[in-house]
Formats: C-alpha cells, structure tokens, sequence
C-alpha cells in the first residue's frame, strides 16, 4: 500500500526525521493562509499515488501567499497520471546546497532488508546505479536484531563521508531503516535528502510502500494518519465495479470471489485465482479476445459468492459472455463453482447455455460438477482440453454472437 | 531418486486440525505419506484421521526423529510455529500459509539458515515426489494427485501451486512424468528459490530435464539464468511464463504478493529475453511444454 | 428449497430436540437451524451450500434426512438403515 506523500512524511517524523516545515491545504484559500503562516517562498506538491510529478506541473514554487493561490487552484485541478490530487502538500522552501539519496528495501535474493545510500540524491536511483554505480552504496541489515547504527554509518562513510554530516546521516538514516521495520514496509525512500545552506539535513521528498499483509496490525497508526481500514491502494484508485467486487469478497469468509479489476473487453471472466489467472489472461489476449475484467477465485468460496461475482461481471455494460476458466483445480470445487456460476446466471435473468461461452475447471469434484453444466446444457471441457484452447473456443463464441 | 522428499520422508503438521489442514492430512495420508504426528496447542491428546495431536512439537520429536514439518497455521502464528519446529531439530519446513508480511519471512529464513534448515514457501502447496510421497496439498486429494503426477525425469519448480499441477498434468499426459515437483510460492520472498533447488535436482540422477512456471516480478528468473550460465548445468530447462499482460501496468498486483511489475527487469519481456539468452527455452503455450523438453531431451542424449 | 439441493426432513426426526441440535451442529454450512420450539428446520437459501458430505445423514436415524440432487435427475444421499 502506497502513502501519500504527506502521509508517509508523518509516519517519518513520528521516528524523528527531520523534515521541512509545512502542513496540507484542500483549498486555494487554504493554501494561502498556509503560505503566509510559513512566511517566505514555499514549494506547493500535489498529492497524488504515482511519480512524474514535477514533469506533469504538479510541483510549483511561490514566493508569495497570493502568488500560492493562484498556483494551488492550478495543481488541484491538474490530473496526473488518471487522478486528481487528494489536497496539496505546502512547505517551506529552503536553499539546497546538496542531495543525498536514502532508501531501505527487501532484497528478494538475500532474503534481507537492505539500506541504499548515495551522495547523488535528486534522481532515479536505478539510474544512478546504472550511469554511477561508484556513487551508490548497499548494506544488508539482519532481520533478527535490532538496527545498528554502524550499519548505516559504515555504508554512508564507504562514500567519503565524513565529519559532522557522517554523524548527522546516520542519524537519518539508521531511523530510516528502524522506520521501514517497525512499519513493515516494503520500501523508505527519502529522495532527495538534502542538507540545507546551514549545514543540516532534511527529507525533502519521500517514497513509502506499507506491506498489505502487515496494515491491520498498524490499525491505530493507520487511523492516525486518516487512512480507512478498506481503502484499497493500488497504483491506480479502484472503479466503482472494483470496489463492488471488493463487496463480493466480503459476503462471507469462505474462499475468495472478487478481486476483480476492470477492463474495457466484452468476454466477462470468472477465473482461477494465482498463476491460473494470469494464464488465461494472457490466453484470452493472445486469441484476440477483449477481457472485460480480471478476477480471482480460489480456495473454494461459498455458491452465494460465486453466484454474486458472476452478477456482477455481468451487470457490467458491454459483457456479452462469460469464461468460466481455471487450471486443474484440487483445493476449489467444480462442482460447487458450477452451482454459483449458473445461479448467477439465472438469477441475472440469463440462460447459462447462452451466456456462458465454456467451462474449463478440470479437477476436484469435477464428475459432480460436469453433471450441473450437462444439465443447463453448458459447453465444459475436462483437463484434456489446454487453458489455452479453451480460451480459444470462448474467444470465437463472443465473436461469433456480436 | 527424487529430491527433499521420498517414500521413507517423516514429517509432522503444524495447525492440523483447521479445516484445510485436516483435508491436507487425510489426501497426504491416502497418497501413501508418512505423517507421524500433528500439533495445534490446547487440542493434544486428540487424533486426525488417526494422526496423533501434540500440544508441542518437542512431544514428537522427543519420541523420534522427524525430517520435516508443513506449516499450516493462520498468519498471526507462522513466525512462532517455525521457530518452535527449527529449534526442535527439523530440517525442512513447507510453509503452506499465505499473507505472511515479508519482515516475519524473512526473520524465519534468516534463522533457519543459522540453523541449517531448508523453507519452501510460503504461500505454497508444499513438494510432491510421485509415487513416493507428498508433503502438502499439491494435487489435492490422492485421486486427483494420481492422475496429475507419475513418477518420471522431469523436475517441476513453480511460483503458482495450481500452476504446478496444470503443467504435471500436461507432461504425465504426454508419458513424461515427475522426479519432483515443488510448489515453491508466490510470495515476494520465498524459502527456496529456483536457482536455490537446482543442485539439489543436478545432484539428482532420475532427473533429466527442469521445467519453470515463471511471472512478472522479482529477480528470481535472472538469477536462474545466472545459475545456468555460470555453472553450466546438465539439466535443460524448459519455462512458461504467465502474465505477460502485466507489462503495461506497473504496480498493479495481479495473482500473487510477489506478482507485481516494479522495475525494468521485471517484466515478462525482460524475464524472457534473459532466460533465452541463457539458453532455456521459453514454451509460448503451457502445451508446448512436453514436445520442447522431449526436444531438449533428445539433444542431451 | 435451491436451485441444485433440496434436504428432505422427517417431521418425526425435526420435531426432536436433541436432533435438531446435532444437525445444525454437524453441518459445515448450516442448511439446518433449531426453531424456538426446539425443533430442526432447514434454511432454504443455504440448500445450495451444501458439499455432499452426508454428515447429515449419518447424525440422522436411517431414512430421517434425505440430500435431493436436482441437477442428478433427483438422485441423493440417504441412510436407508
């Protein structure tokens, strides 16, 4: 889950990393009352859930608070990246005399959390590794005990660092890295870290991804920083018919029904949670089919989740079939997906032998399951037919029937 | 042969008396598995389809030596549960719960390591050995398992658990079959990766080929292809890799935890290009996949 | 009564207290309630949860619960003794 910058900044100072003095404004007005508590030039950042800001025009700079709400009123009503601002972030604007780059993060391979250090702070880090690997620094931390100073103190002086800005960065960066635990988060990234004319130090902008897994144990502080239990985020804020699949998924706590993200297609998919998924996919996009969402369906829900997921895809404008579609299945019922599927079916007003294009769910229970479909008069395949040819045949039906 | 489990394999079940740990316990029991004992804490002295349950692991391991332990207990307790089974001596954990944040991953396979101990998973389906044993609820029930998976020369390492069983099923239908196959999970840290288990299948003689299902996400792929270069390996290895729509969406999480485009070498177009270079084969349709190794068989021989 | 199951309750078997505790106990997806007077009642709207496990049918004396497959040209799971 992805922080708001002003969000991700709070979360920083609560383990005293020493940020610019600001706050958040929804309105121009807002911002200009702000602006000239601040007093000087202040820097004005949108507050959106992706990066490219400043290319987009969502960073600006004003000298004064009349001149802040003017450009306020011009970056909220600035879409970047298919979404609008969630407020405006309003800080003071200090002289930069030089940017560090600080992050924490998993390495997949060590199997540890690692700290990356750089004197050329400002830009893509992956960049800079790339065109300046002798200007990025890494040291991995164990898992088992406590952060250590010295880890970030011997990663910042392997850069030449010394003296009085050695001290103060592993200050920052050791709370950093105890931030990114204590958190379970799954990148910190402060980019730039800047040190100001007066010598110190300040996170200008930062970058912080929470666990999904790990945010209903971080509840309290979660509420504190404003973020509801069920706000889902991902790279994008989800459509009305996601968050009505997220509804589905609740209905009870068998399985997992919903999940569904949205496409524009005409081919409605009910598929396999997992790998399974992605195989279809693909599958449907390969034999030029359009999908219409993408879902999950997995440790066998209950009939009424299936039934409502099927509902809903349906209800969706523009679906003309649905694709019933998994790999061979052991934990997941046939029998028990078929029952949701067709009811849903019906209960949407539909004849199942029309509007389902194929059933592939080879697999548990799957004799019981054949049986329902045979019955409704459905066209299903067993595990001798591919995931991909099954795809196939649902792919020419849709097209066949538009 | 086979590699991390076969027919003489002893292991215990943490959390067997939930509801899909007492499905996973009777499906390994009817496939032939030697499950010696059970542990969920305040349910001792009960049994599982005659299994006996432990309040504690020591009470087993006490009393024999055990090989292994599937963990299937709910996230909260997974952390705990390791540690319990890798301070009682065992030495291969199968961690089949999903949804675990990664710091607690990565606490387990830290110490497991101090200790000398090999994780598979989470957020797996476990390790199947046909005809031998299976550890974990790969296949489903022995029925079904039989059907997907005979013994046979090709080892099977998968992110998907439902994946793994897809692509047995095609290679025993082509008369291939499986020396091992192991659902290795879809988290974005996992016990044992690829490149990790490949020594164990070198080292094995009935295995003669390698095949991956791969995805989007993480370095696990690149560092397999290292692995093959670097030490060229006898086995050839055929991959399949899913959601290669992903491309076009980074951060957006499809599937798994681990599923997610992040970087430039994450894509399945970039997987792609450094497992070819590195001379695997990448199968475009998972139907492919038995001709391509029956190919890379035919060229080893 | 569902779509795909129906569950056949003797009167006899539904009137008697102890029973009906057992059978909304045993059944992994509650197609059976205890009624205020102490009596079972099955719960139509979750007939079609049902996942053939017969658990009613052995809780119940020969012939007192009967599982309808209706998608089965109405075949289903009883104890006849």
């Amino acid at each position: 889950m992805r922080f708001y910058e002003f969000e991700a900044k709070k979360l920083l100072a609560r383990h005293r990393v020493p940020l610019p003095g600001g706050g958040t404004a929804e309105t121009p007005a807002d911002t200009r009352r702000l602006a000239q508590e601040l007093g000087g030039p202040v820097v004005l950042k949108s507050q959106v859930l992706t990066g490219g800001r400043m290319k987009a025009g969502g960073v600006r700079f004003a000298d004064s608070p009349r001149e802040a709400e003017r450009e306020a009123a011009a970056i909220l009503a600035l879409e970047i990246g298919g979404q609008m601002p969630r407020c405006l972030l309003v800080e003071s604007k200090a002289a930069v005399r030089r940017e560090y780059y600080a992050g924490v993060t998993y390495d997949a391979l060590a199997k540890l959390p690692v700290i990356i250090f750089s004197d050329m702070g400002g830009i893509d880090i992956e960049e800079v590794a790339r065109e300046h690997p002798e200007h990025v620094a890494k040291v991995h931390f164990s898992t088992l005990l406590p952060v250590s100073d010295y880890k970030a103190k011997e990663l910042v002086r392997s850069l030449g660092v010394g003296g009085g800005e050695l001290t103060a960065l592993t200050t920052i960066v050791t709370r950093l890295a105890r931030a990114f635990v204590e958190y379970d988060l799954t990148l910190a990234e402060i980019n730039p870290l800047g040190q100001l004319e007066d010598g110190s130090f300040v996170a200008l902008d930062c970058h912080i991804d929470m666990e999904d897994e790990a945010r209903e144990r971080h509840a309290a502080v979660l509420e504190k920083l404003g973020i509801s239990k069920d706000e889902p985020r991902q790279a994008r804020p989800p459509t009305d018919f996601e968050l009505r699949g997220a509804q589905v998924d609740a209905v009870d706590h068998r399985g997992v029904a919903g999940r569904v993200v949205e496409f524009d297609g005409d081919l409605g998919l009910v598929i396999g949670a997992g790998g399974g998924s992605l195989t279809i996919f693909d599958a449907i996009r390969k034999h030029g089919g359009r999908p219409a969402n993408y879902c999950e369906i997995g440790g066998n829900p209950s009939v009424r989740k299936a039934a409502e997921l099927t509902k809903l895809i349906l209800s969706k404008p523009g679906v003309d079939k649905i694709a019933v579609l998994m790999n061979v299945v052991s934990n997941t019922r046939v029998d028990i997906v078929a029952r949701g599927v067709v009811k849903g079916v019906v209960e949407s007003g539909f004849d199942p032998a029309e509007k389902i294009a194929i059933f592939r769910i080879p697999g548990a229970w799957e004799e019981e399951g054949f049986k329902i479909l045979r019955k409704y008069g459905v066209e299903y395949c067993d595990r001798g037919v591919s995931m991909s040819e099954a795809a196939r045949r649902a792919v020419e039906k849709t097209k066949a029937s538009v | 042969m086979s590699i991390l489990v076969d027919g003489s394999t002893t292991f215990i079940i943490q959390g067997i008396t939930g509801r899909e740990a007492v499905n996973m316990t009777r499906e390994c029991l009817d496939y032939g598995s030697k499950v010696v004992g059970g542990v969920t804490p305040g349910r001792g002295g009960r049994d599982v389809y005659g299994v006996p349950v432990y309040d504690t692991v020591r009470e087993i391991t006490s009393q024999m030596h055990v090989d292994g332990a599937v963990l299937a207990v709910p996230p909260a307790f997974v952390r705990d549960a390791a540690l319990e089974a890798l301070d009682n001596g065992i030495k291969l954990l199968v961690i089949v719960t999903e949804r675990i944040p990664r710091g607690e991953v990565a606490q387990v396979l830290e110490y497991a390591r101090l200790q000398g101990a090999r994780v598979i998973g989470p957020n797996c389906l476990g390790i199947i050995s046909p005809g031998k044993s299976k550890m974990g609820g790969i296949g489903g029930p022995a029925e079904d398992t039989r059907k997907a998976y005979r013994p046979g020369p090709v080892g099977v390492m998968s992110r998907s658990g439902g994946m793994t069983t897809e692509i047995s099923n095609a290679l025993t239908a082509a008369g291939l079959g499986e020396s091992t196959a192991i659902s290795i999970g879809g988290d974005a840290i996992i016990g044992s990766t690829y490149a990790e288990l490949m020594p164990l299948f070198e080292a094995d003689p009935e295995t003669k080929a390698i095949v991956i299902y791969s995805e989007p996400g993480g370095p696990m792929e690149a560092q397999l292809a290292e692995y093959v270069q670097r030490n060229g390996s006898r086995l050839p290895v055929v991959a399949f890799m899913a959601g290669r729509f992903m491309d076009a969406m980074p951060g957006m999480r499809f599937g798994h935890a681990g599923t997610i485009v992040e970087g430039r070498q994450d894509t399945a177009a970039e997987k792609i290009r450094r497992l070819t270079e590195a001379g695997i084969s990448v199968a475009e349709e998972i139907s492919d996949i038995p001709k391509l190794v029956k190919e890379r068989l035919g060229e080893v021989a | 009564m569902g779509m795909f199951i129906r569950v056949d309750l003797d009167p006899k078997v539904a009137a008697q207290a102890d029973l009906a505790k057992k059978l909304a106990e045993v059944c992994p997806v509650n197609i059976f309630e205890q009624s205020a007077d102490g009596g079972a009642r099955v719960v139509p709207e979750n007939e079609d949860e049902c996942v053939l496990c017969e658990l009613c049918v052995q809780a119940a004396p020969p012939r007192g619960v009967r599982v309808v497959k209706l998608y089965d040209e109405g075949s289903s799971l009883e104890r006849l003794e």
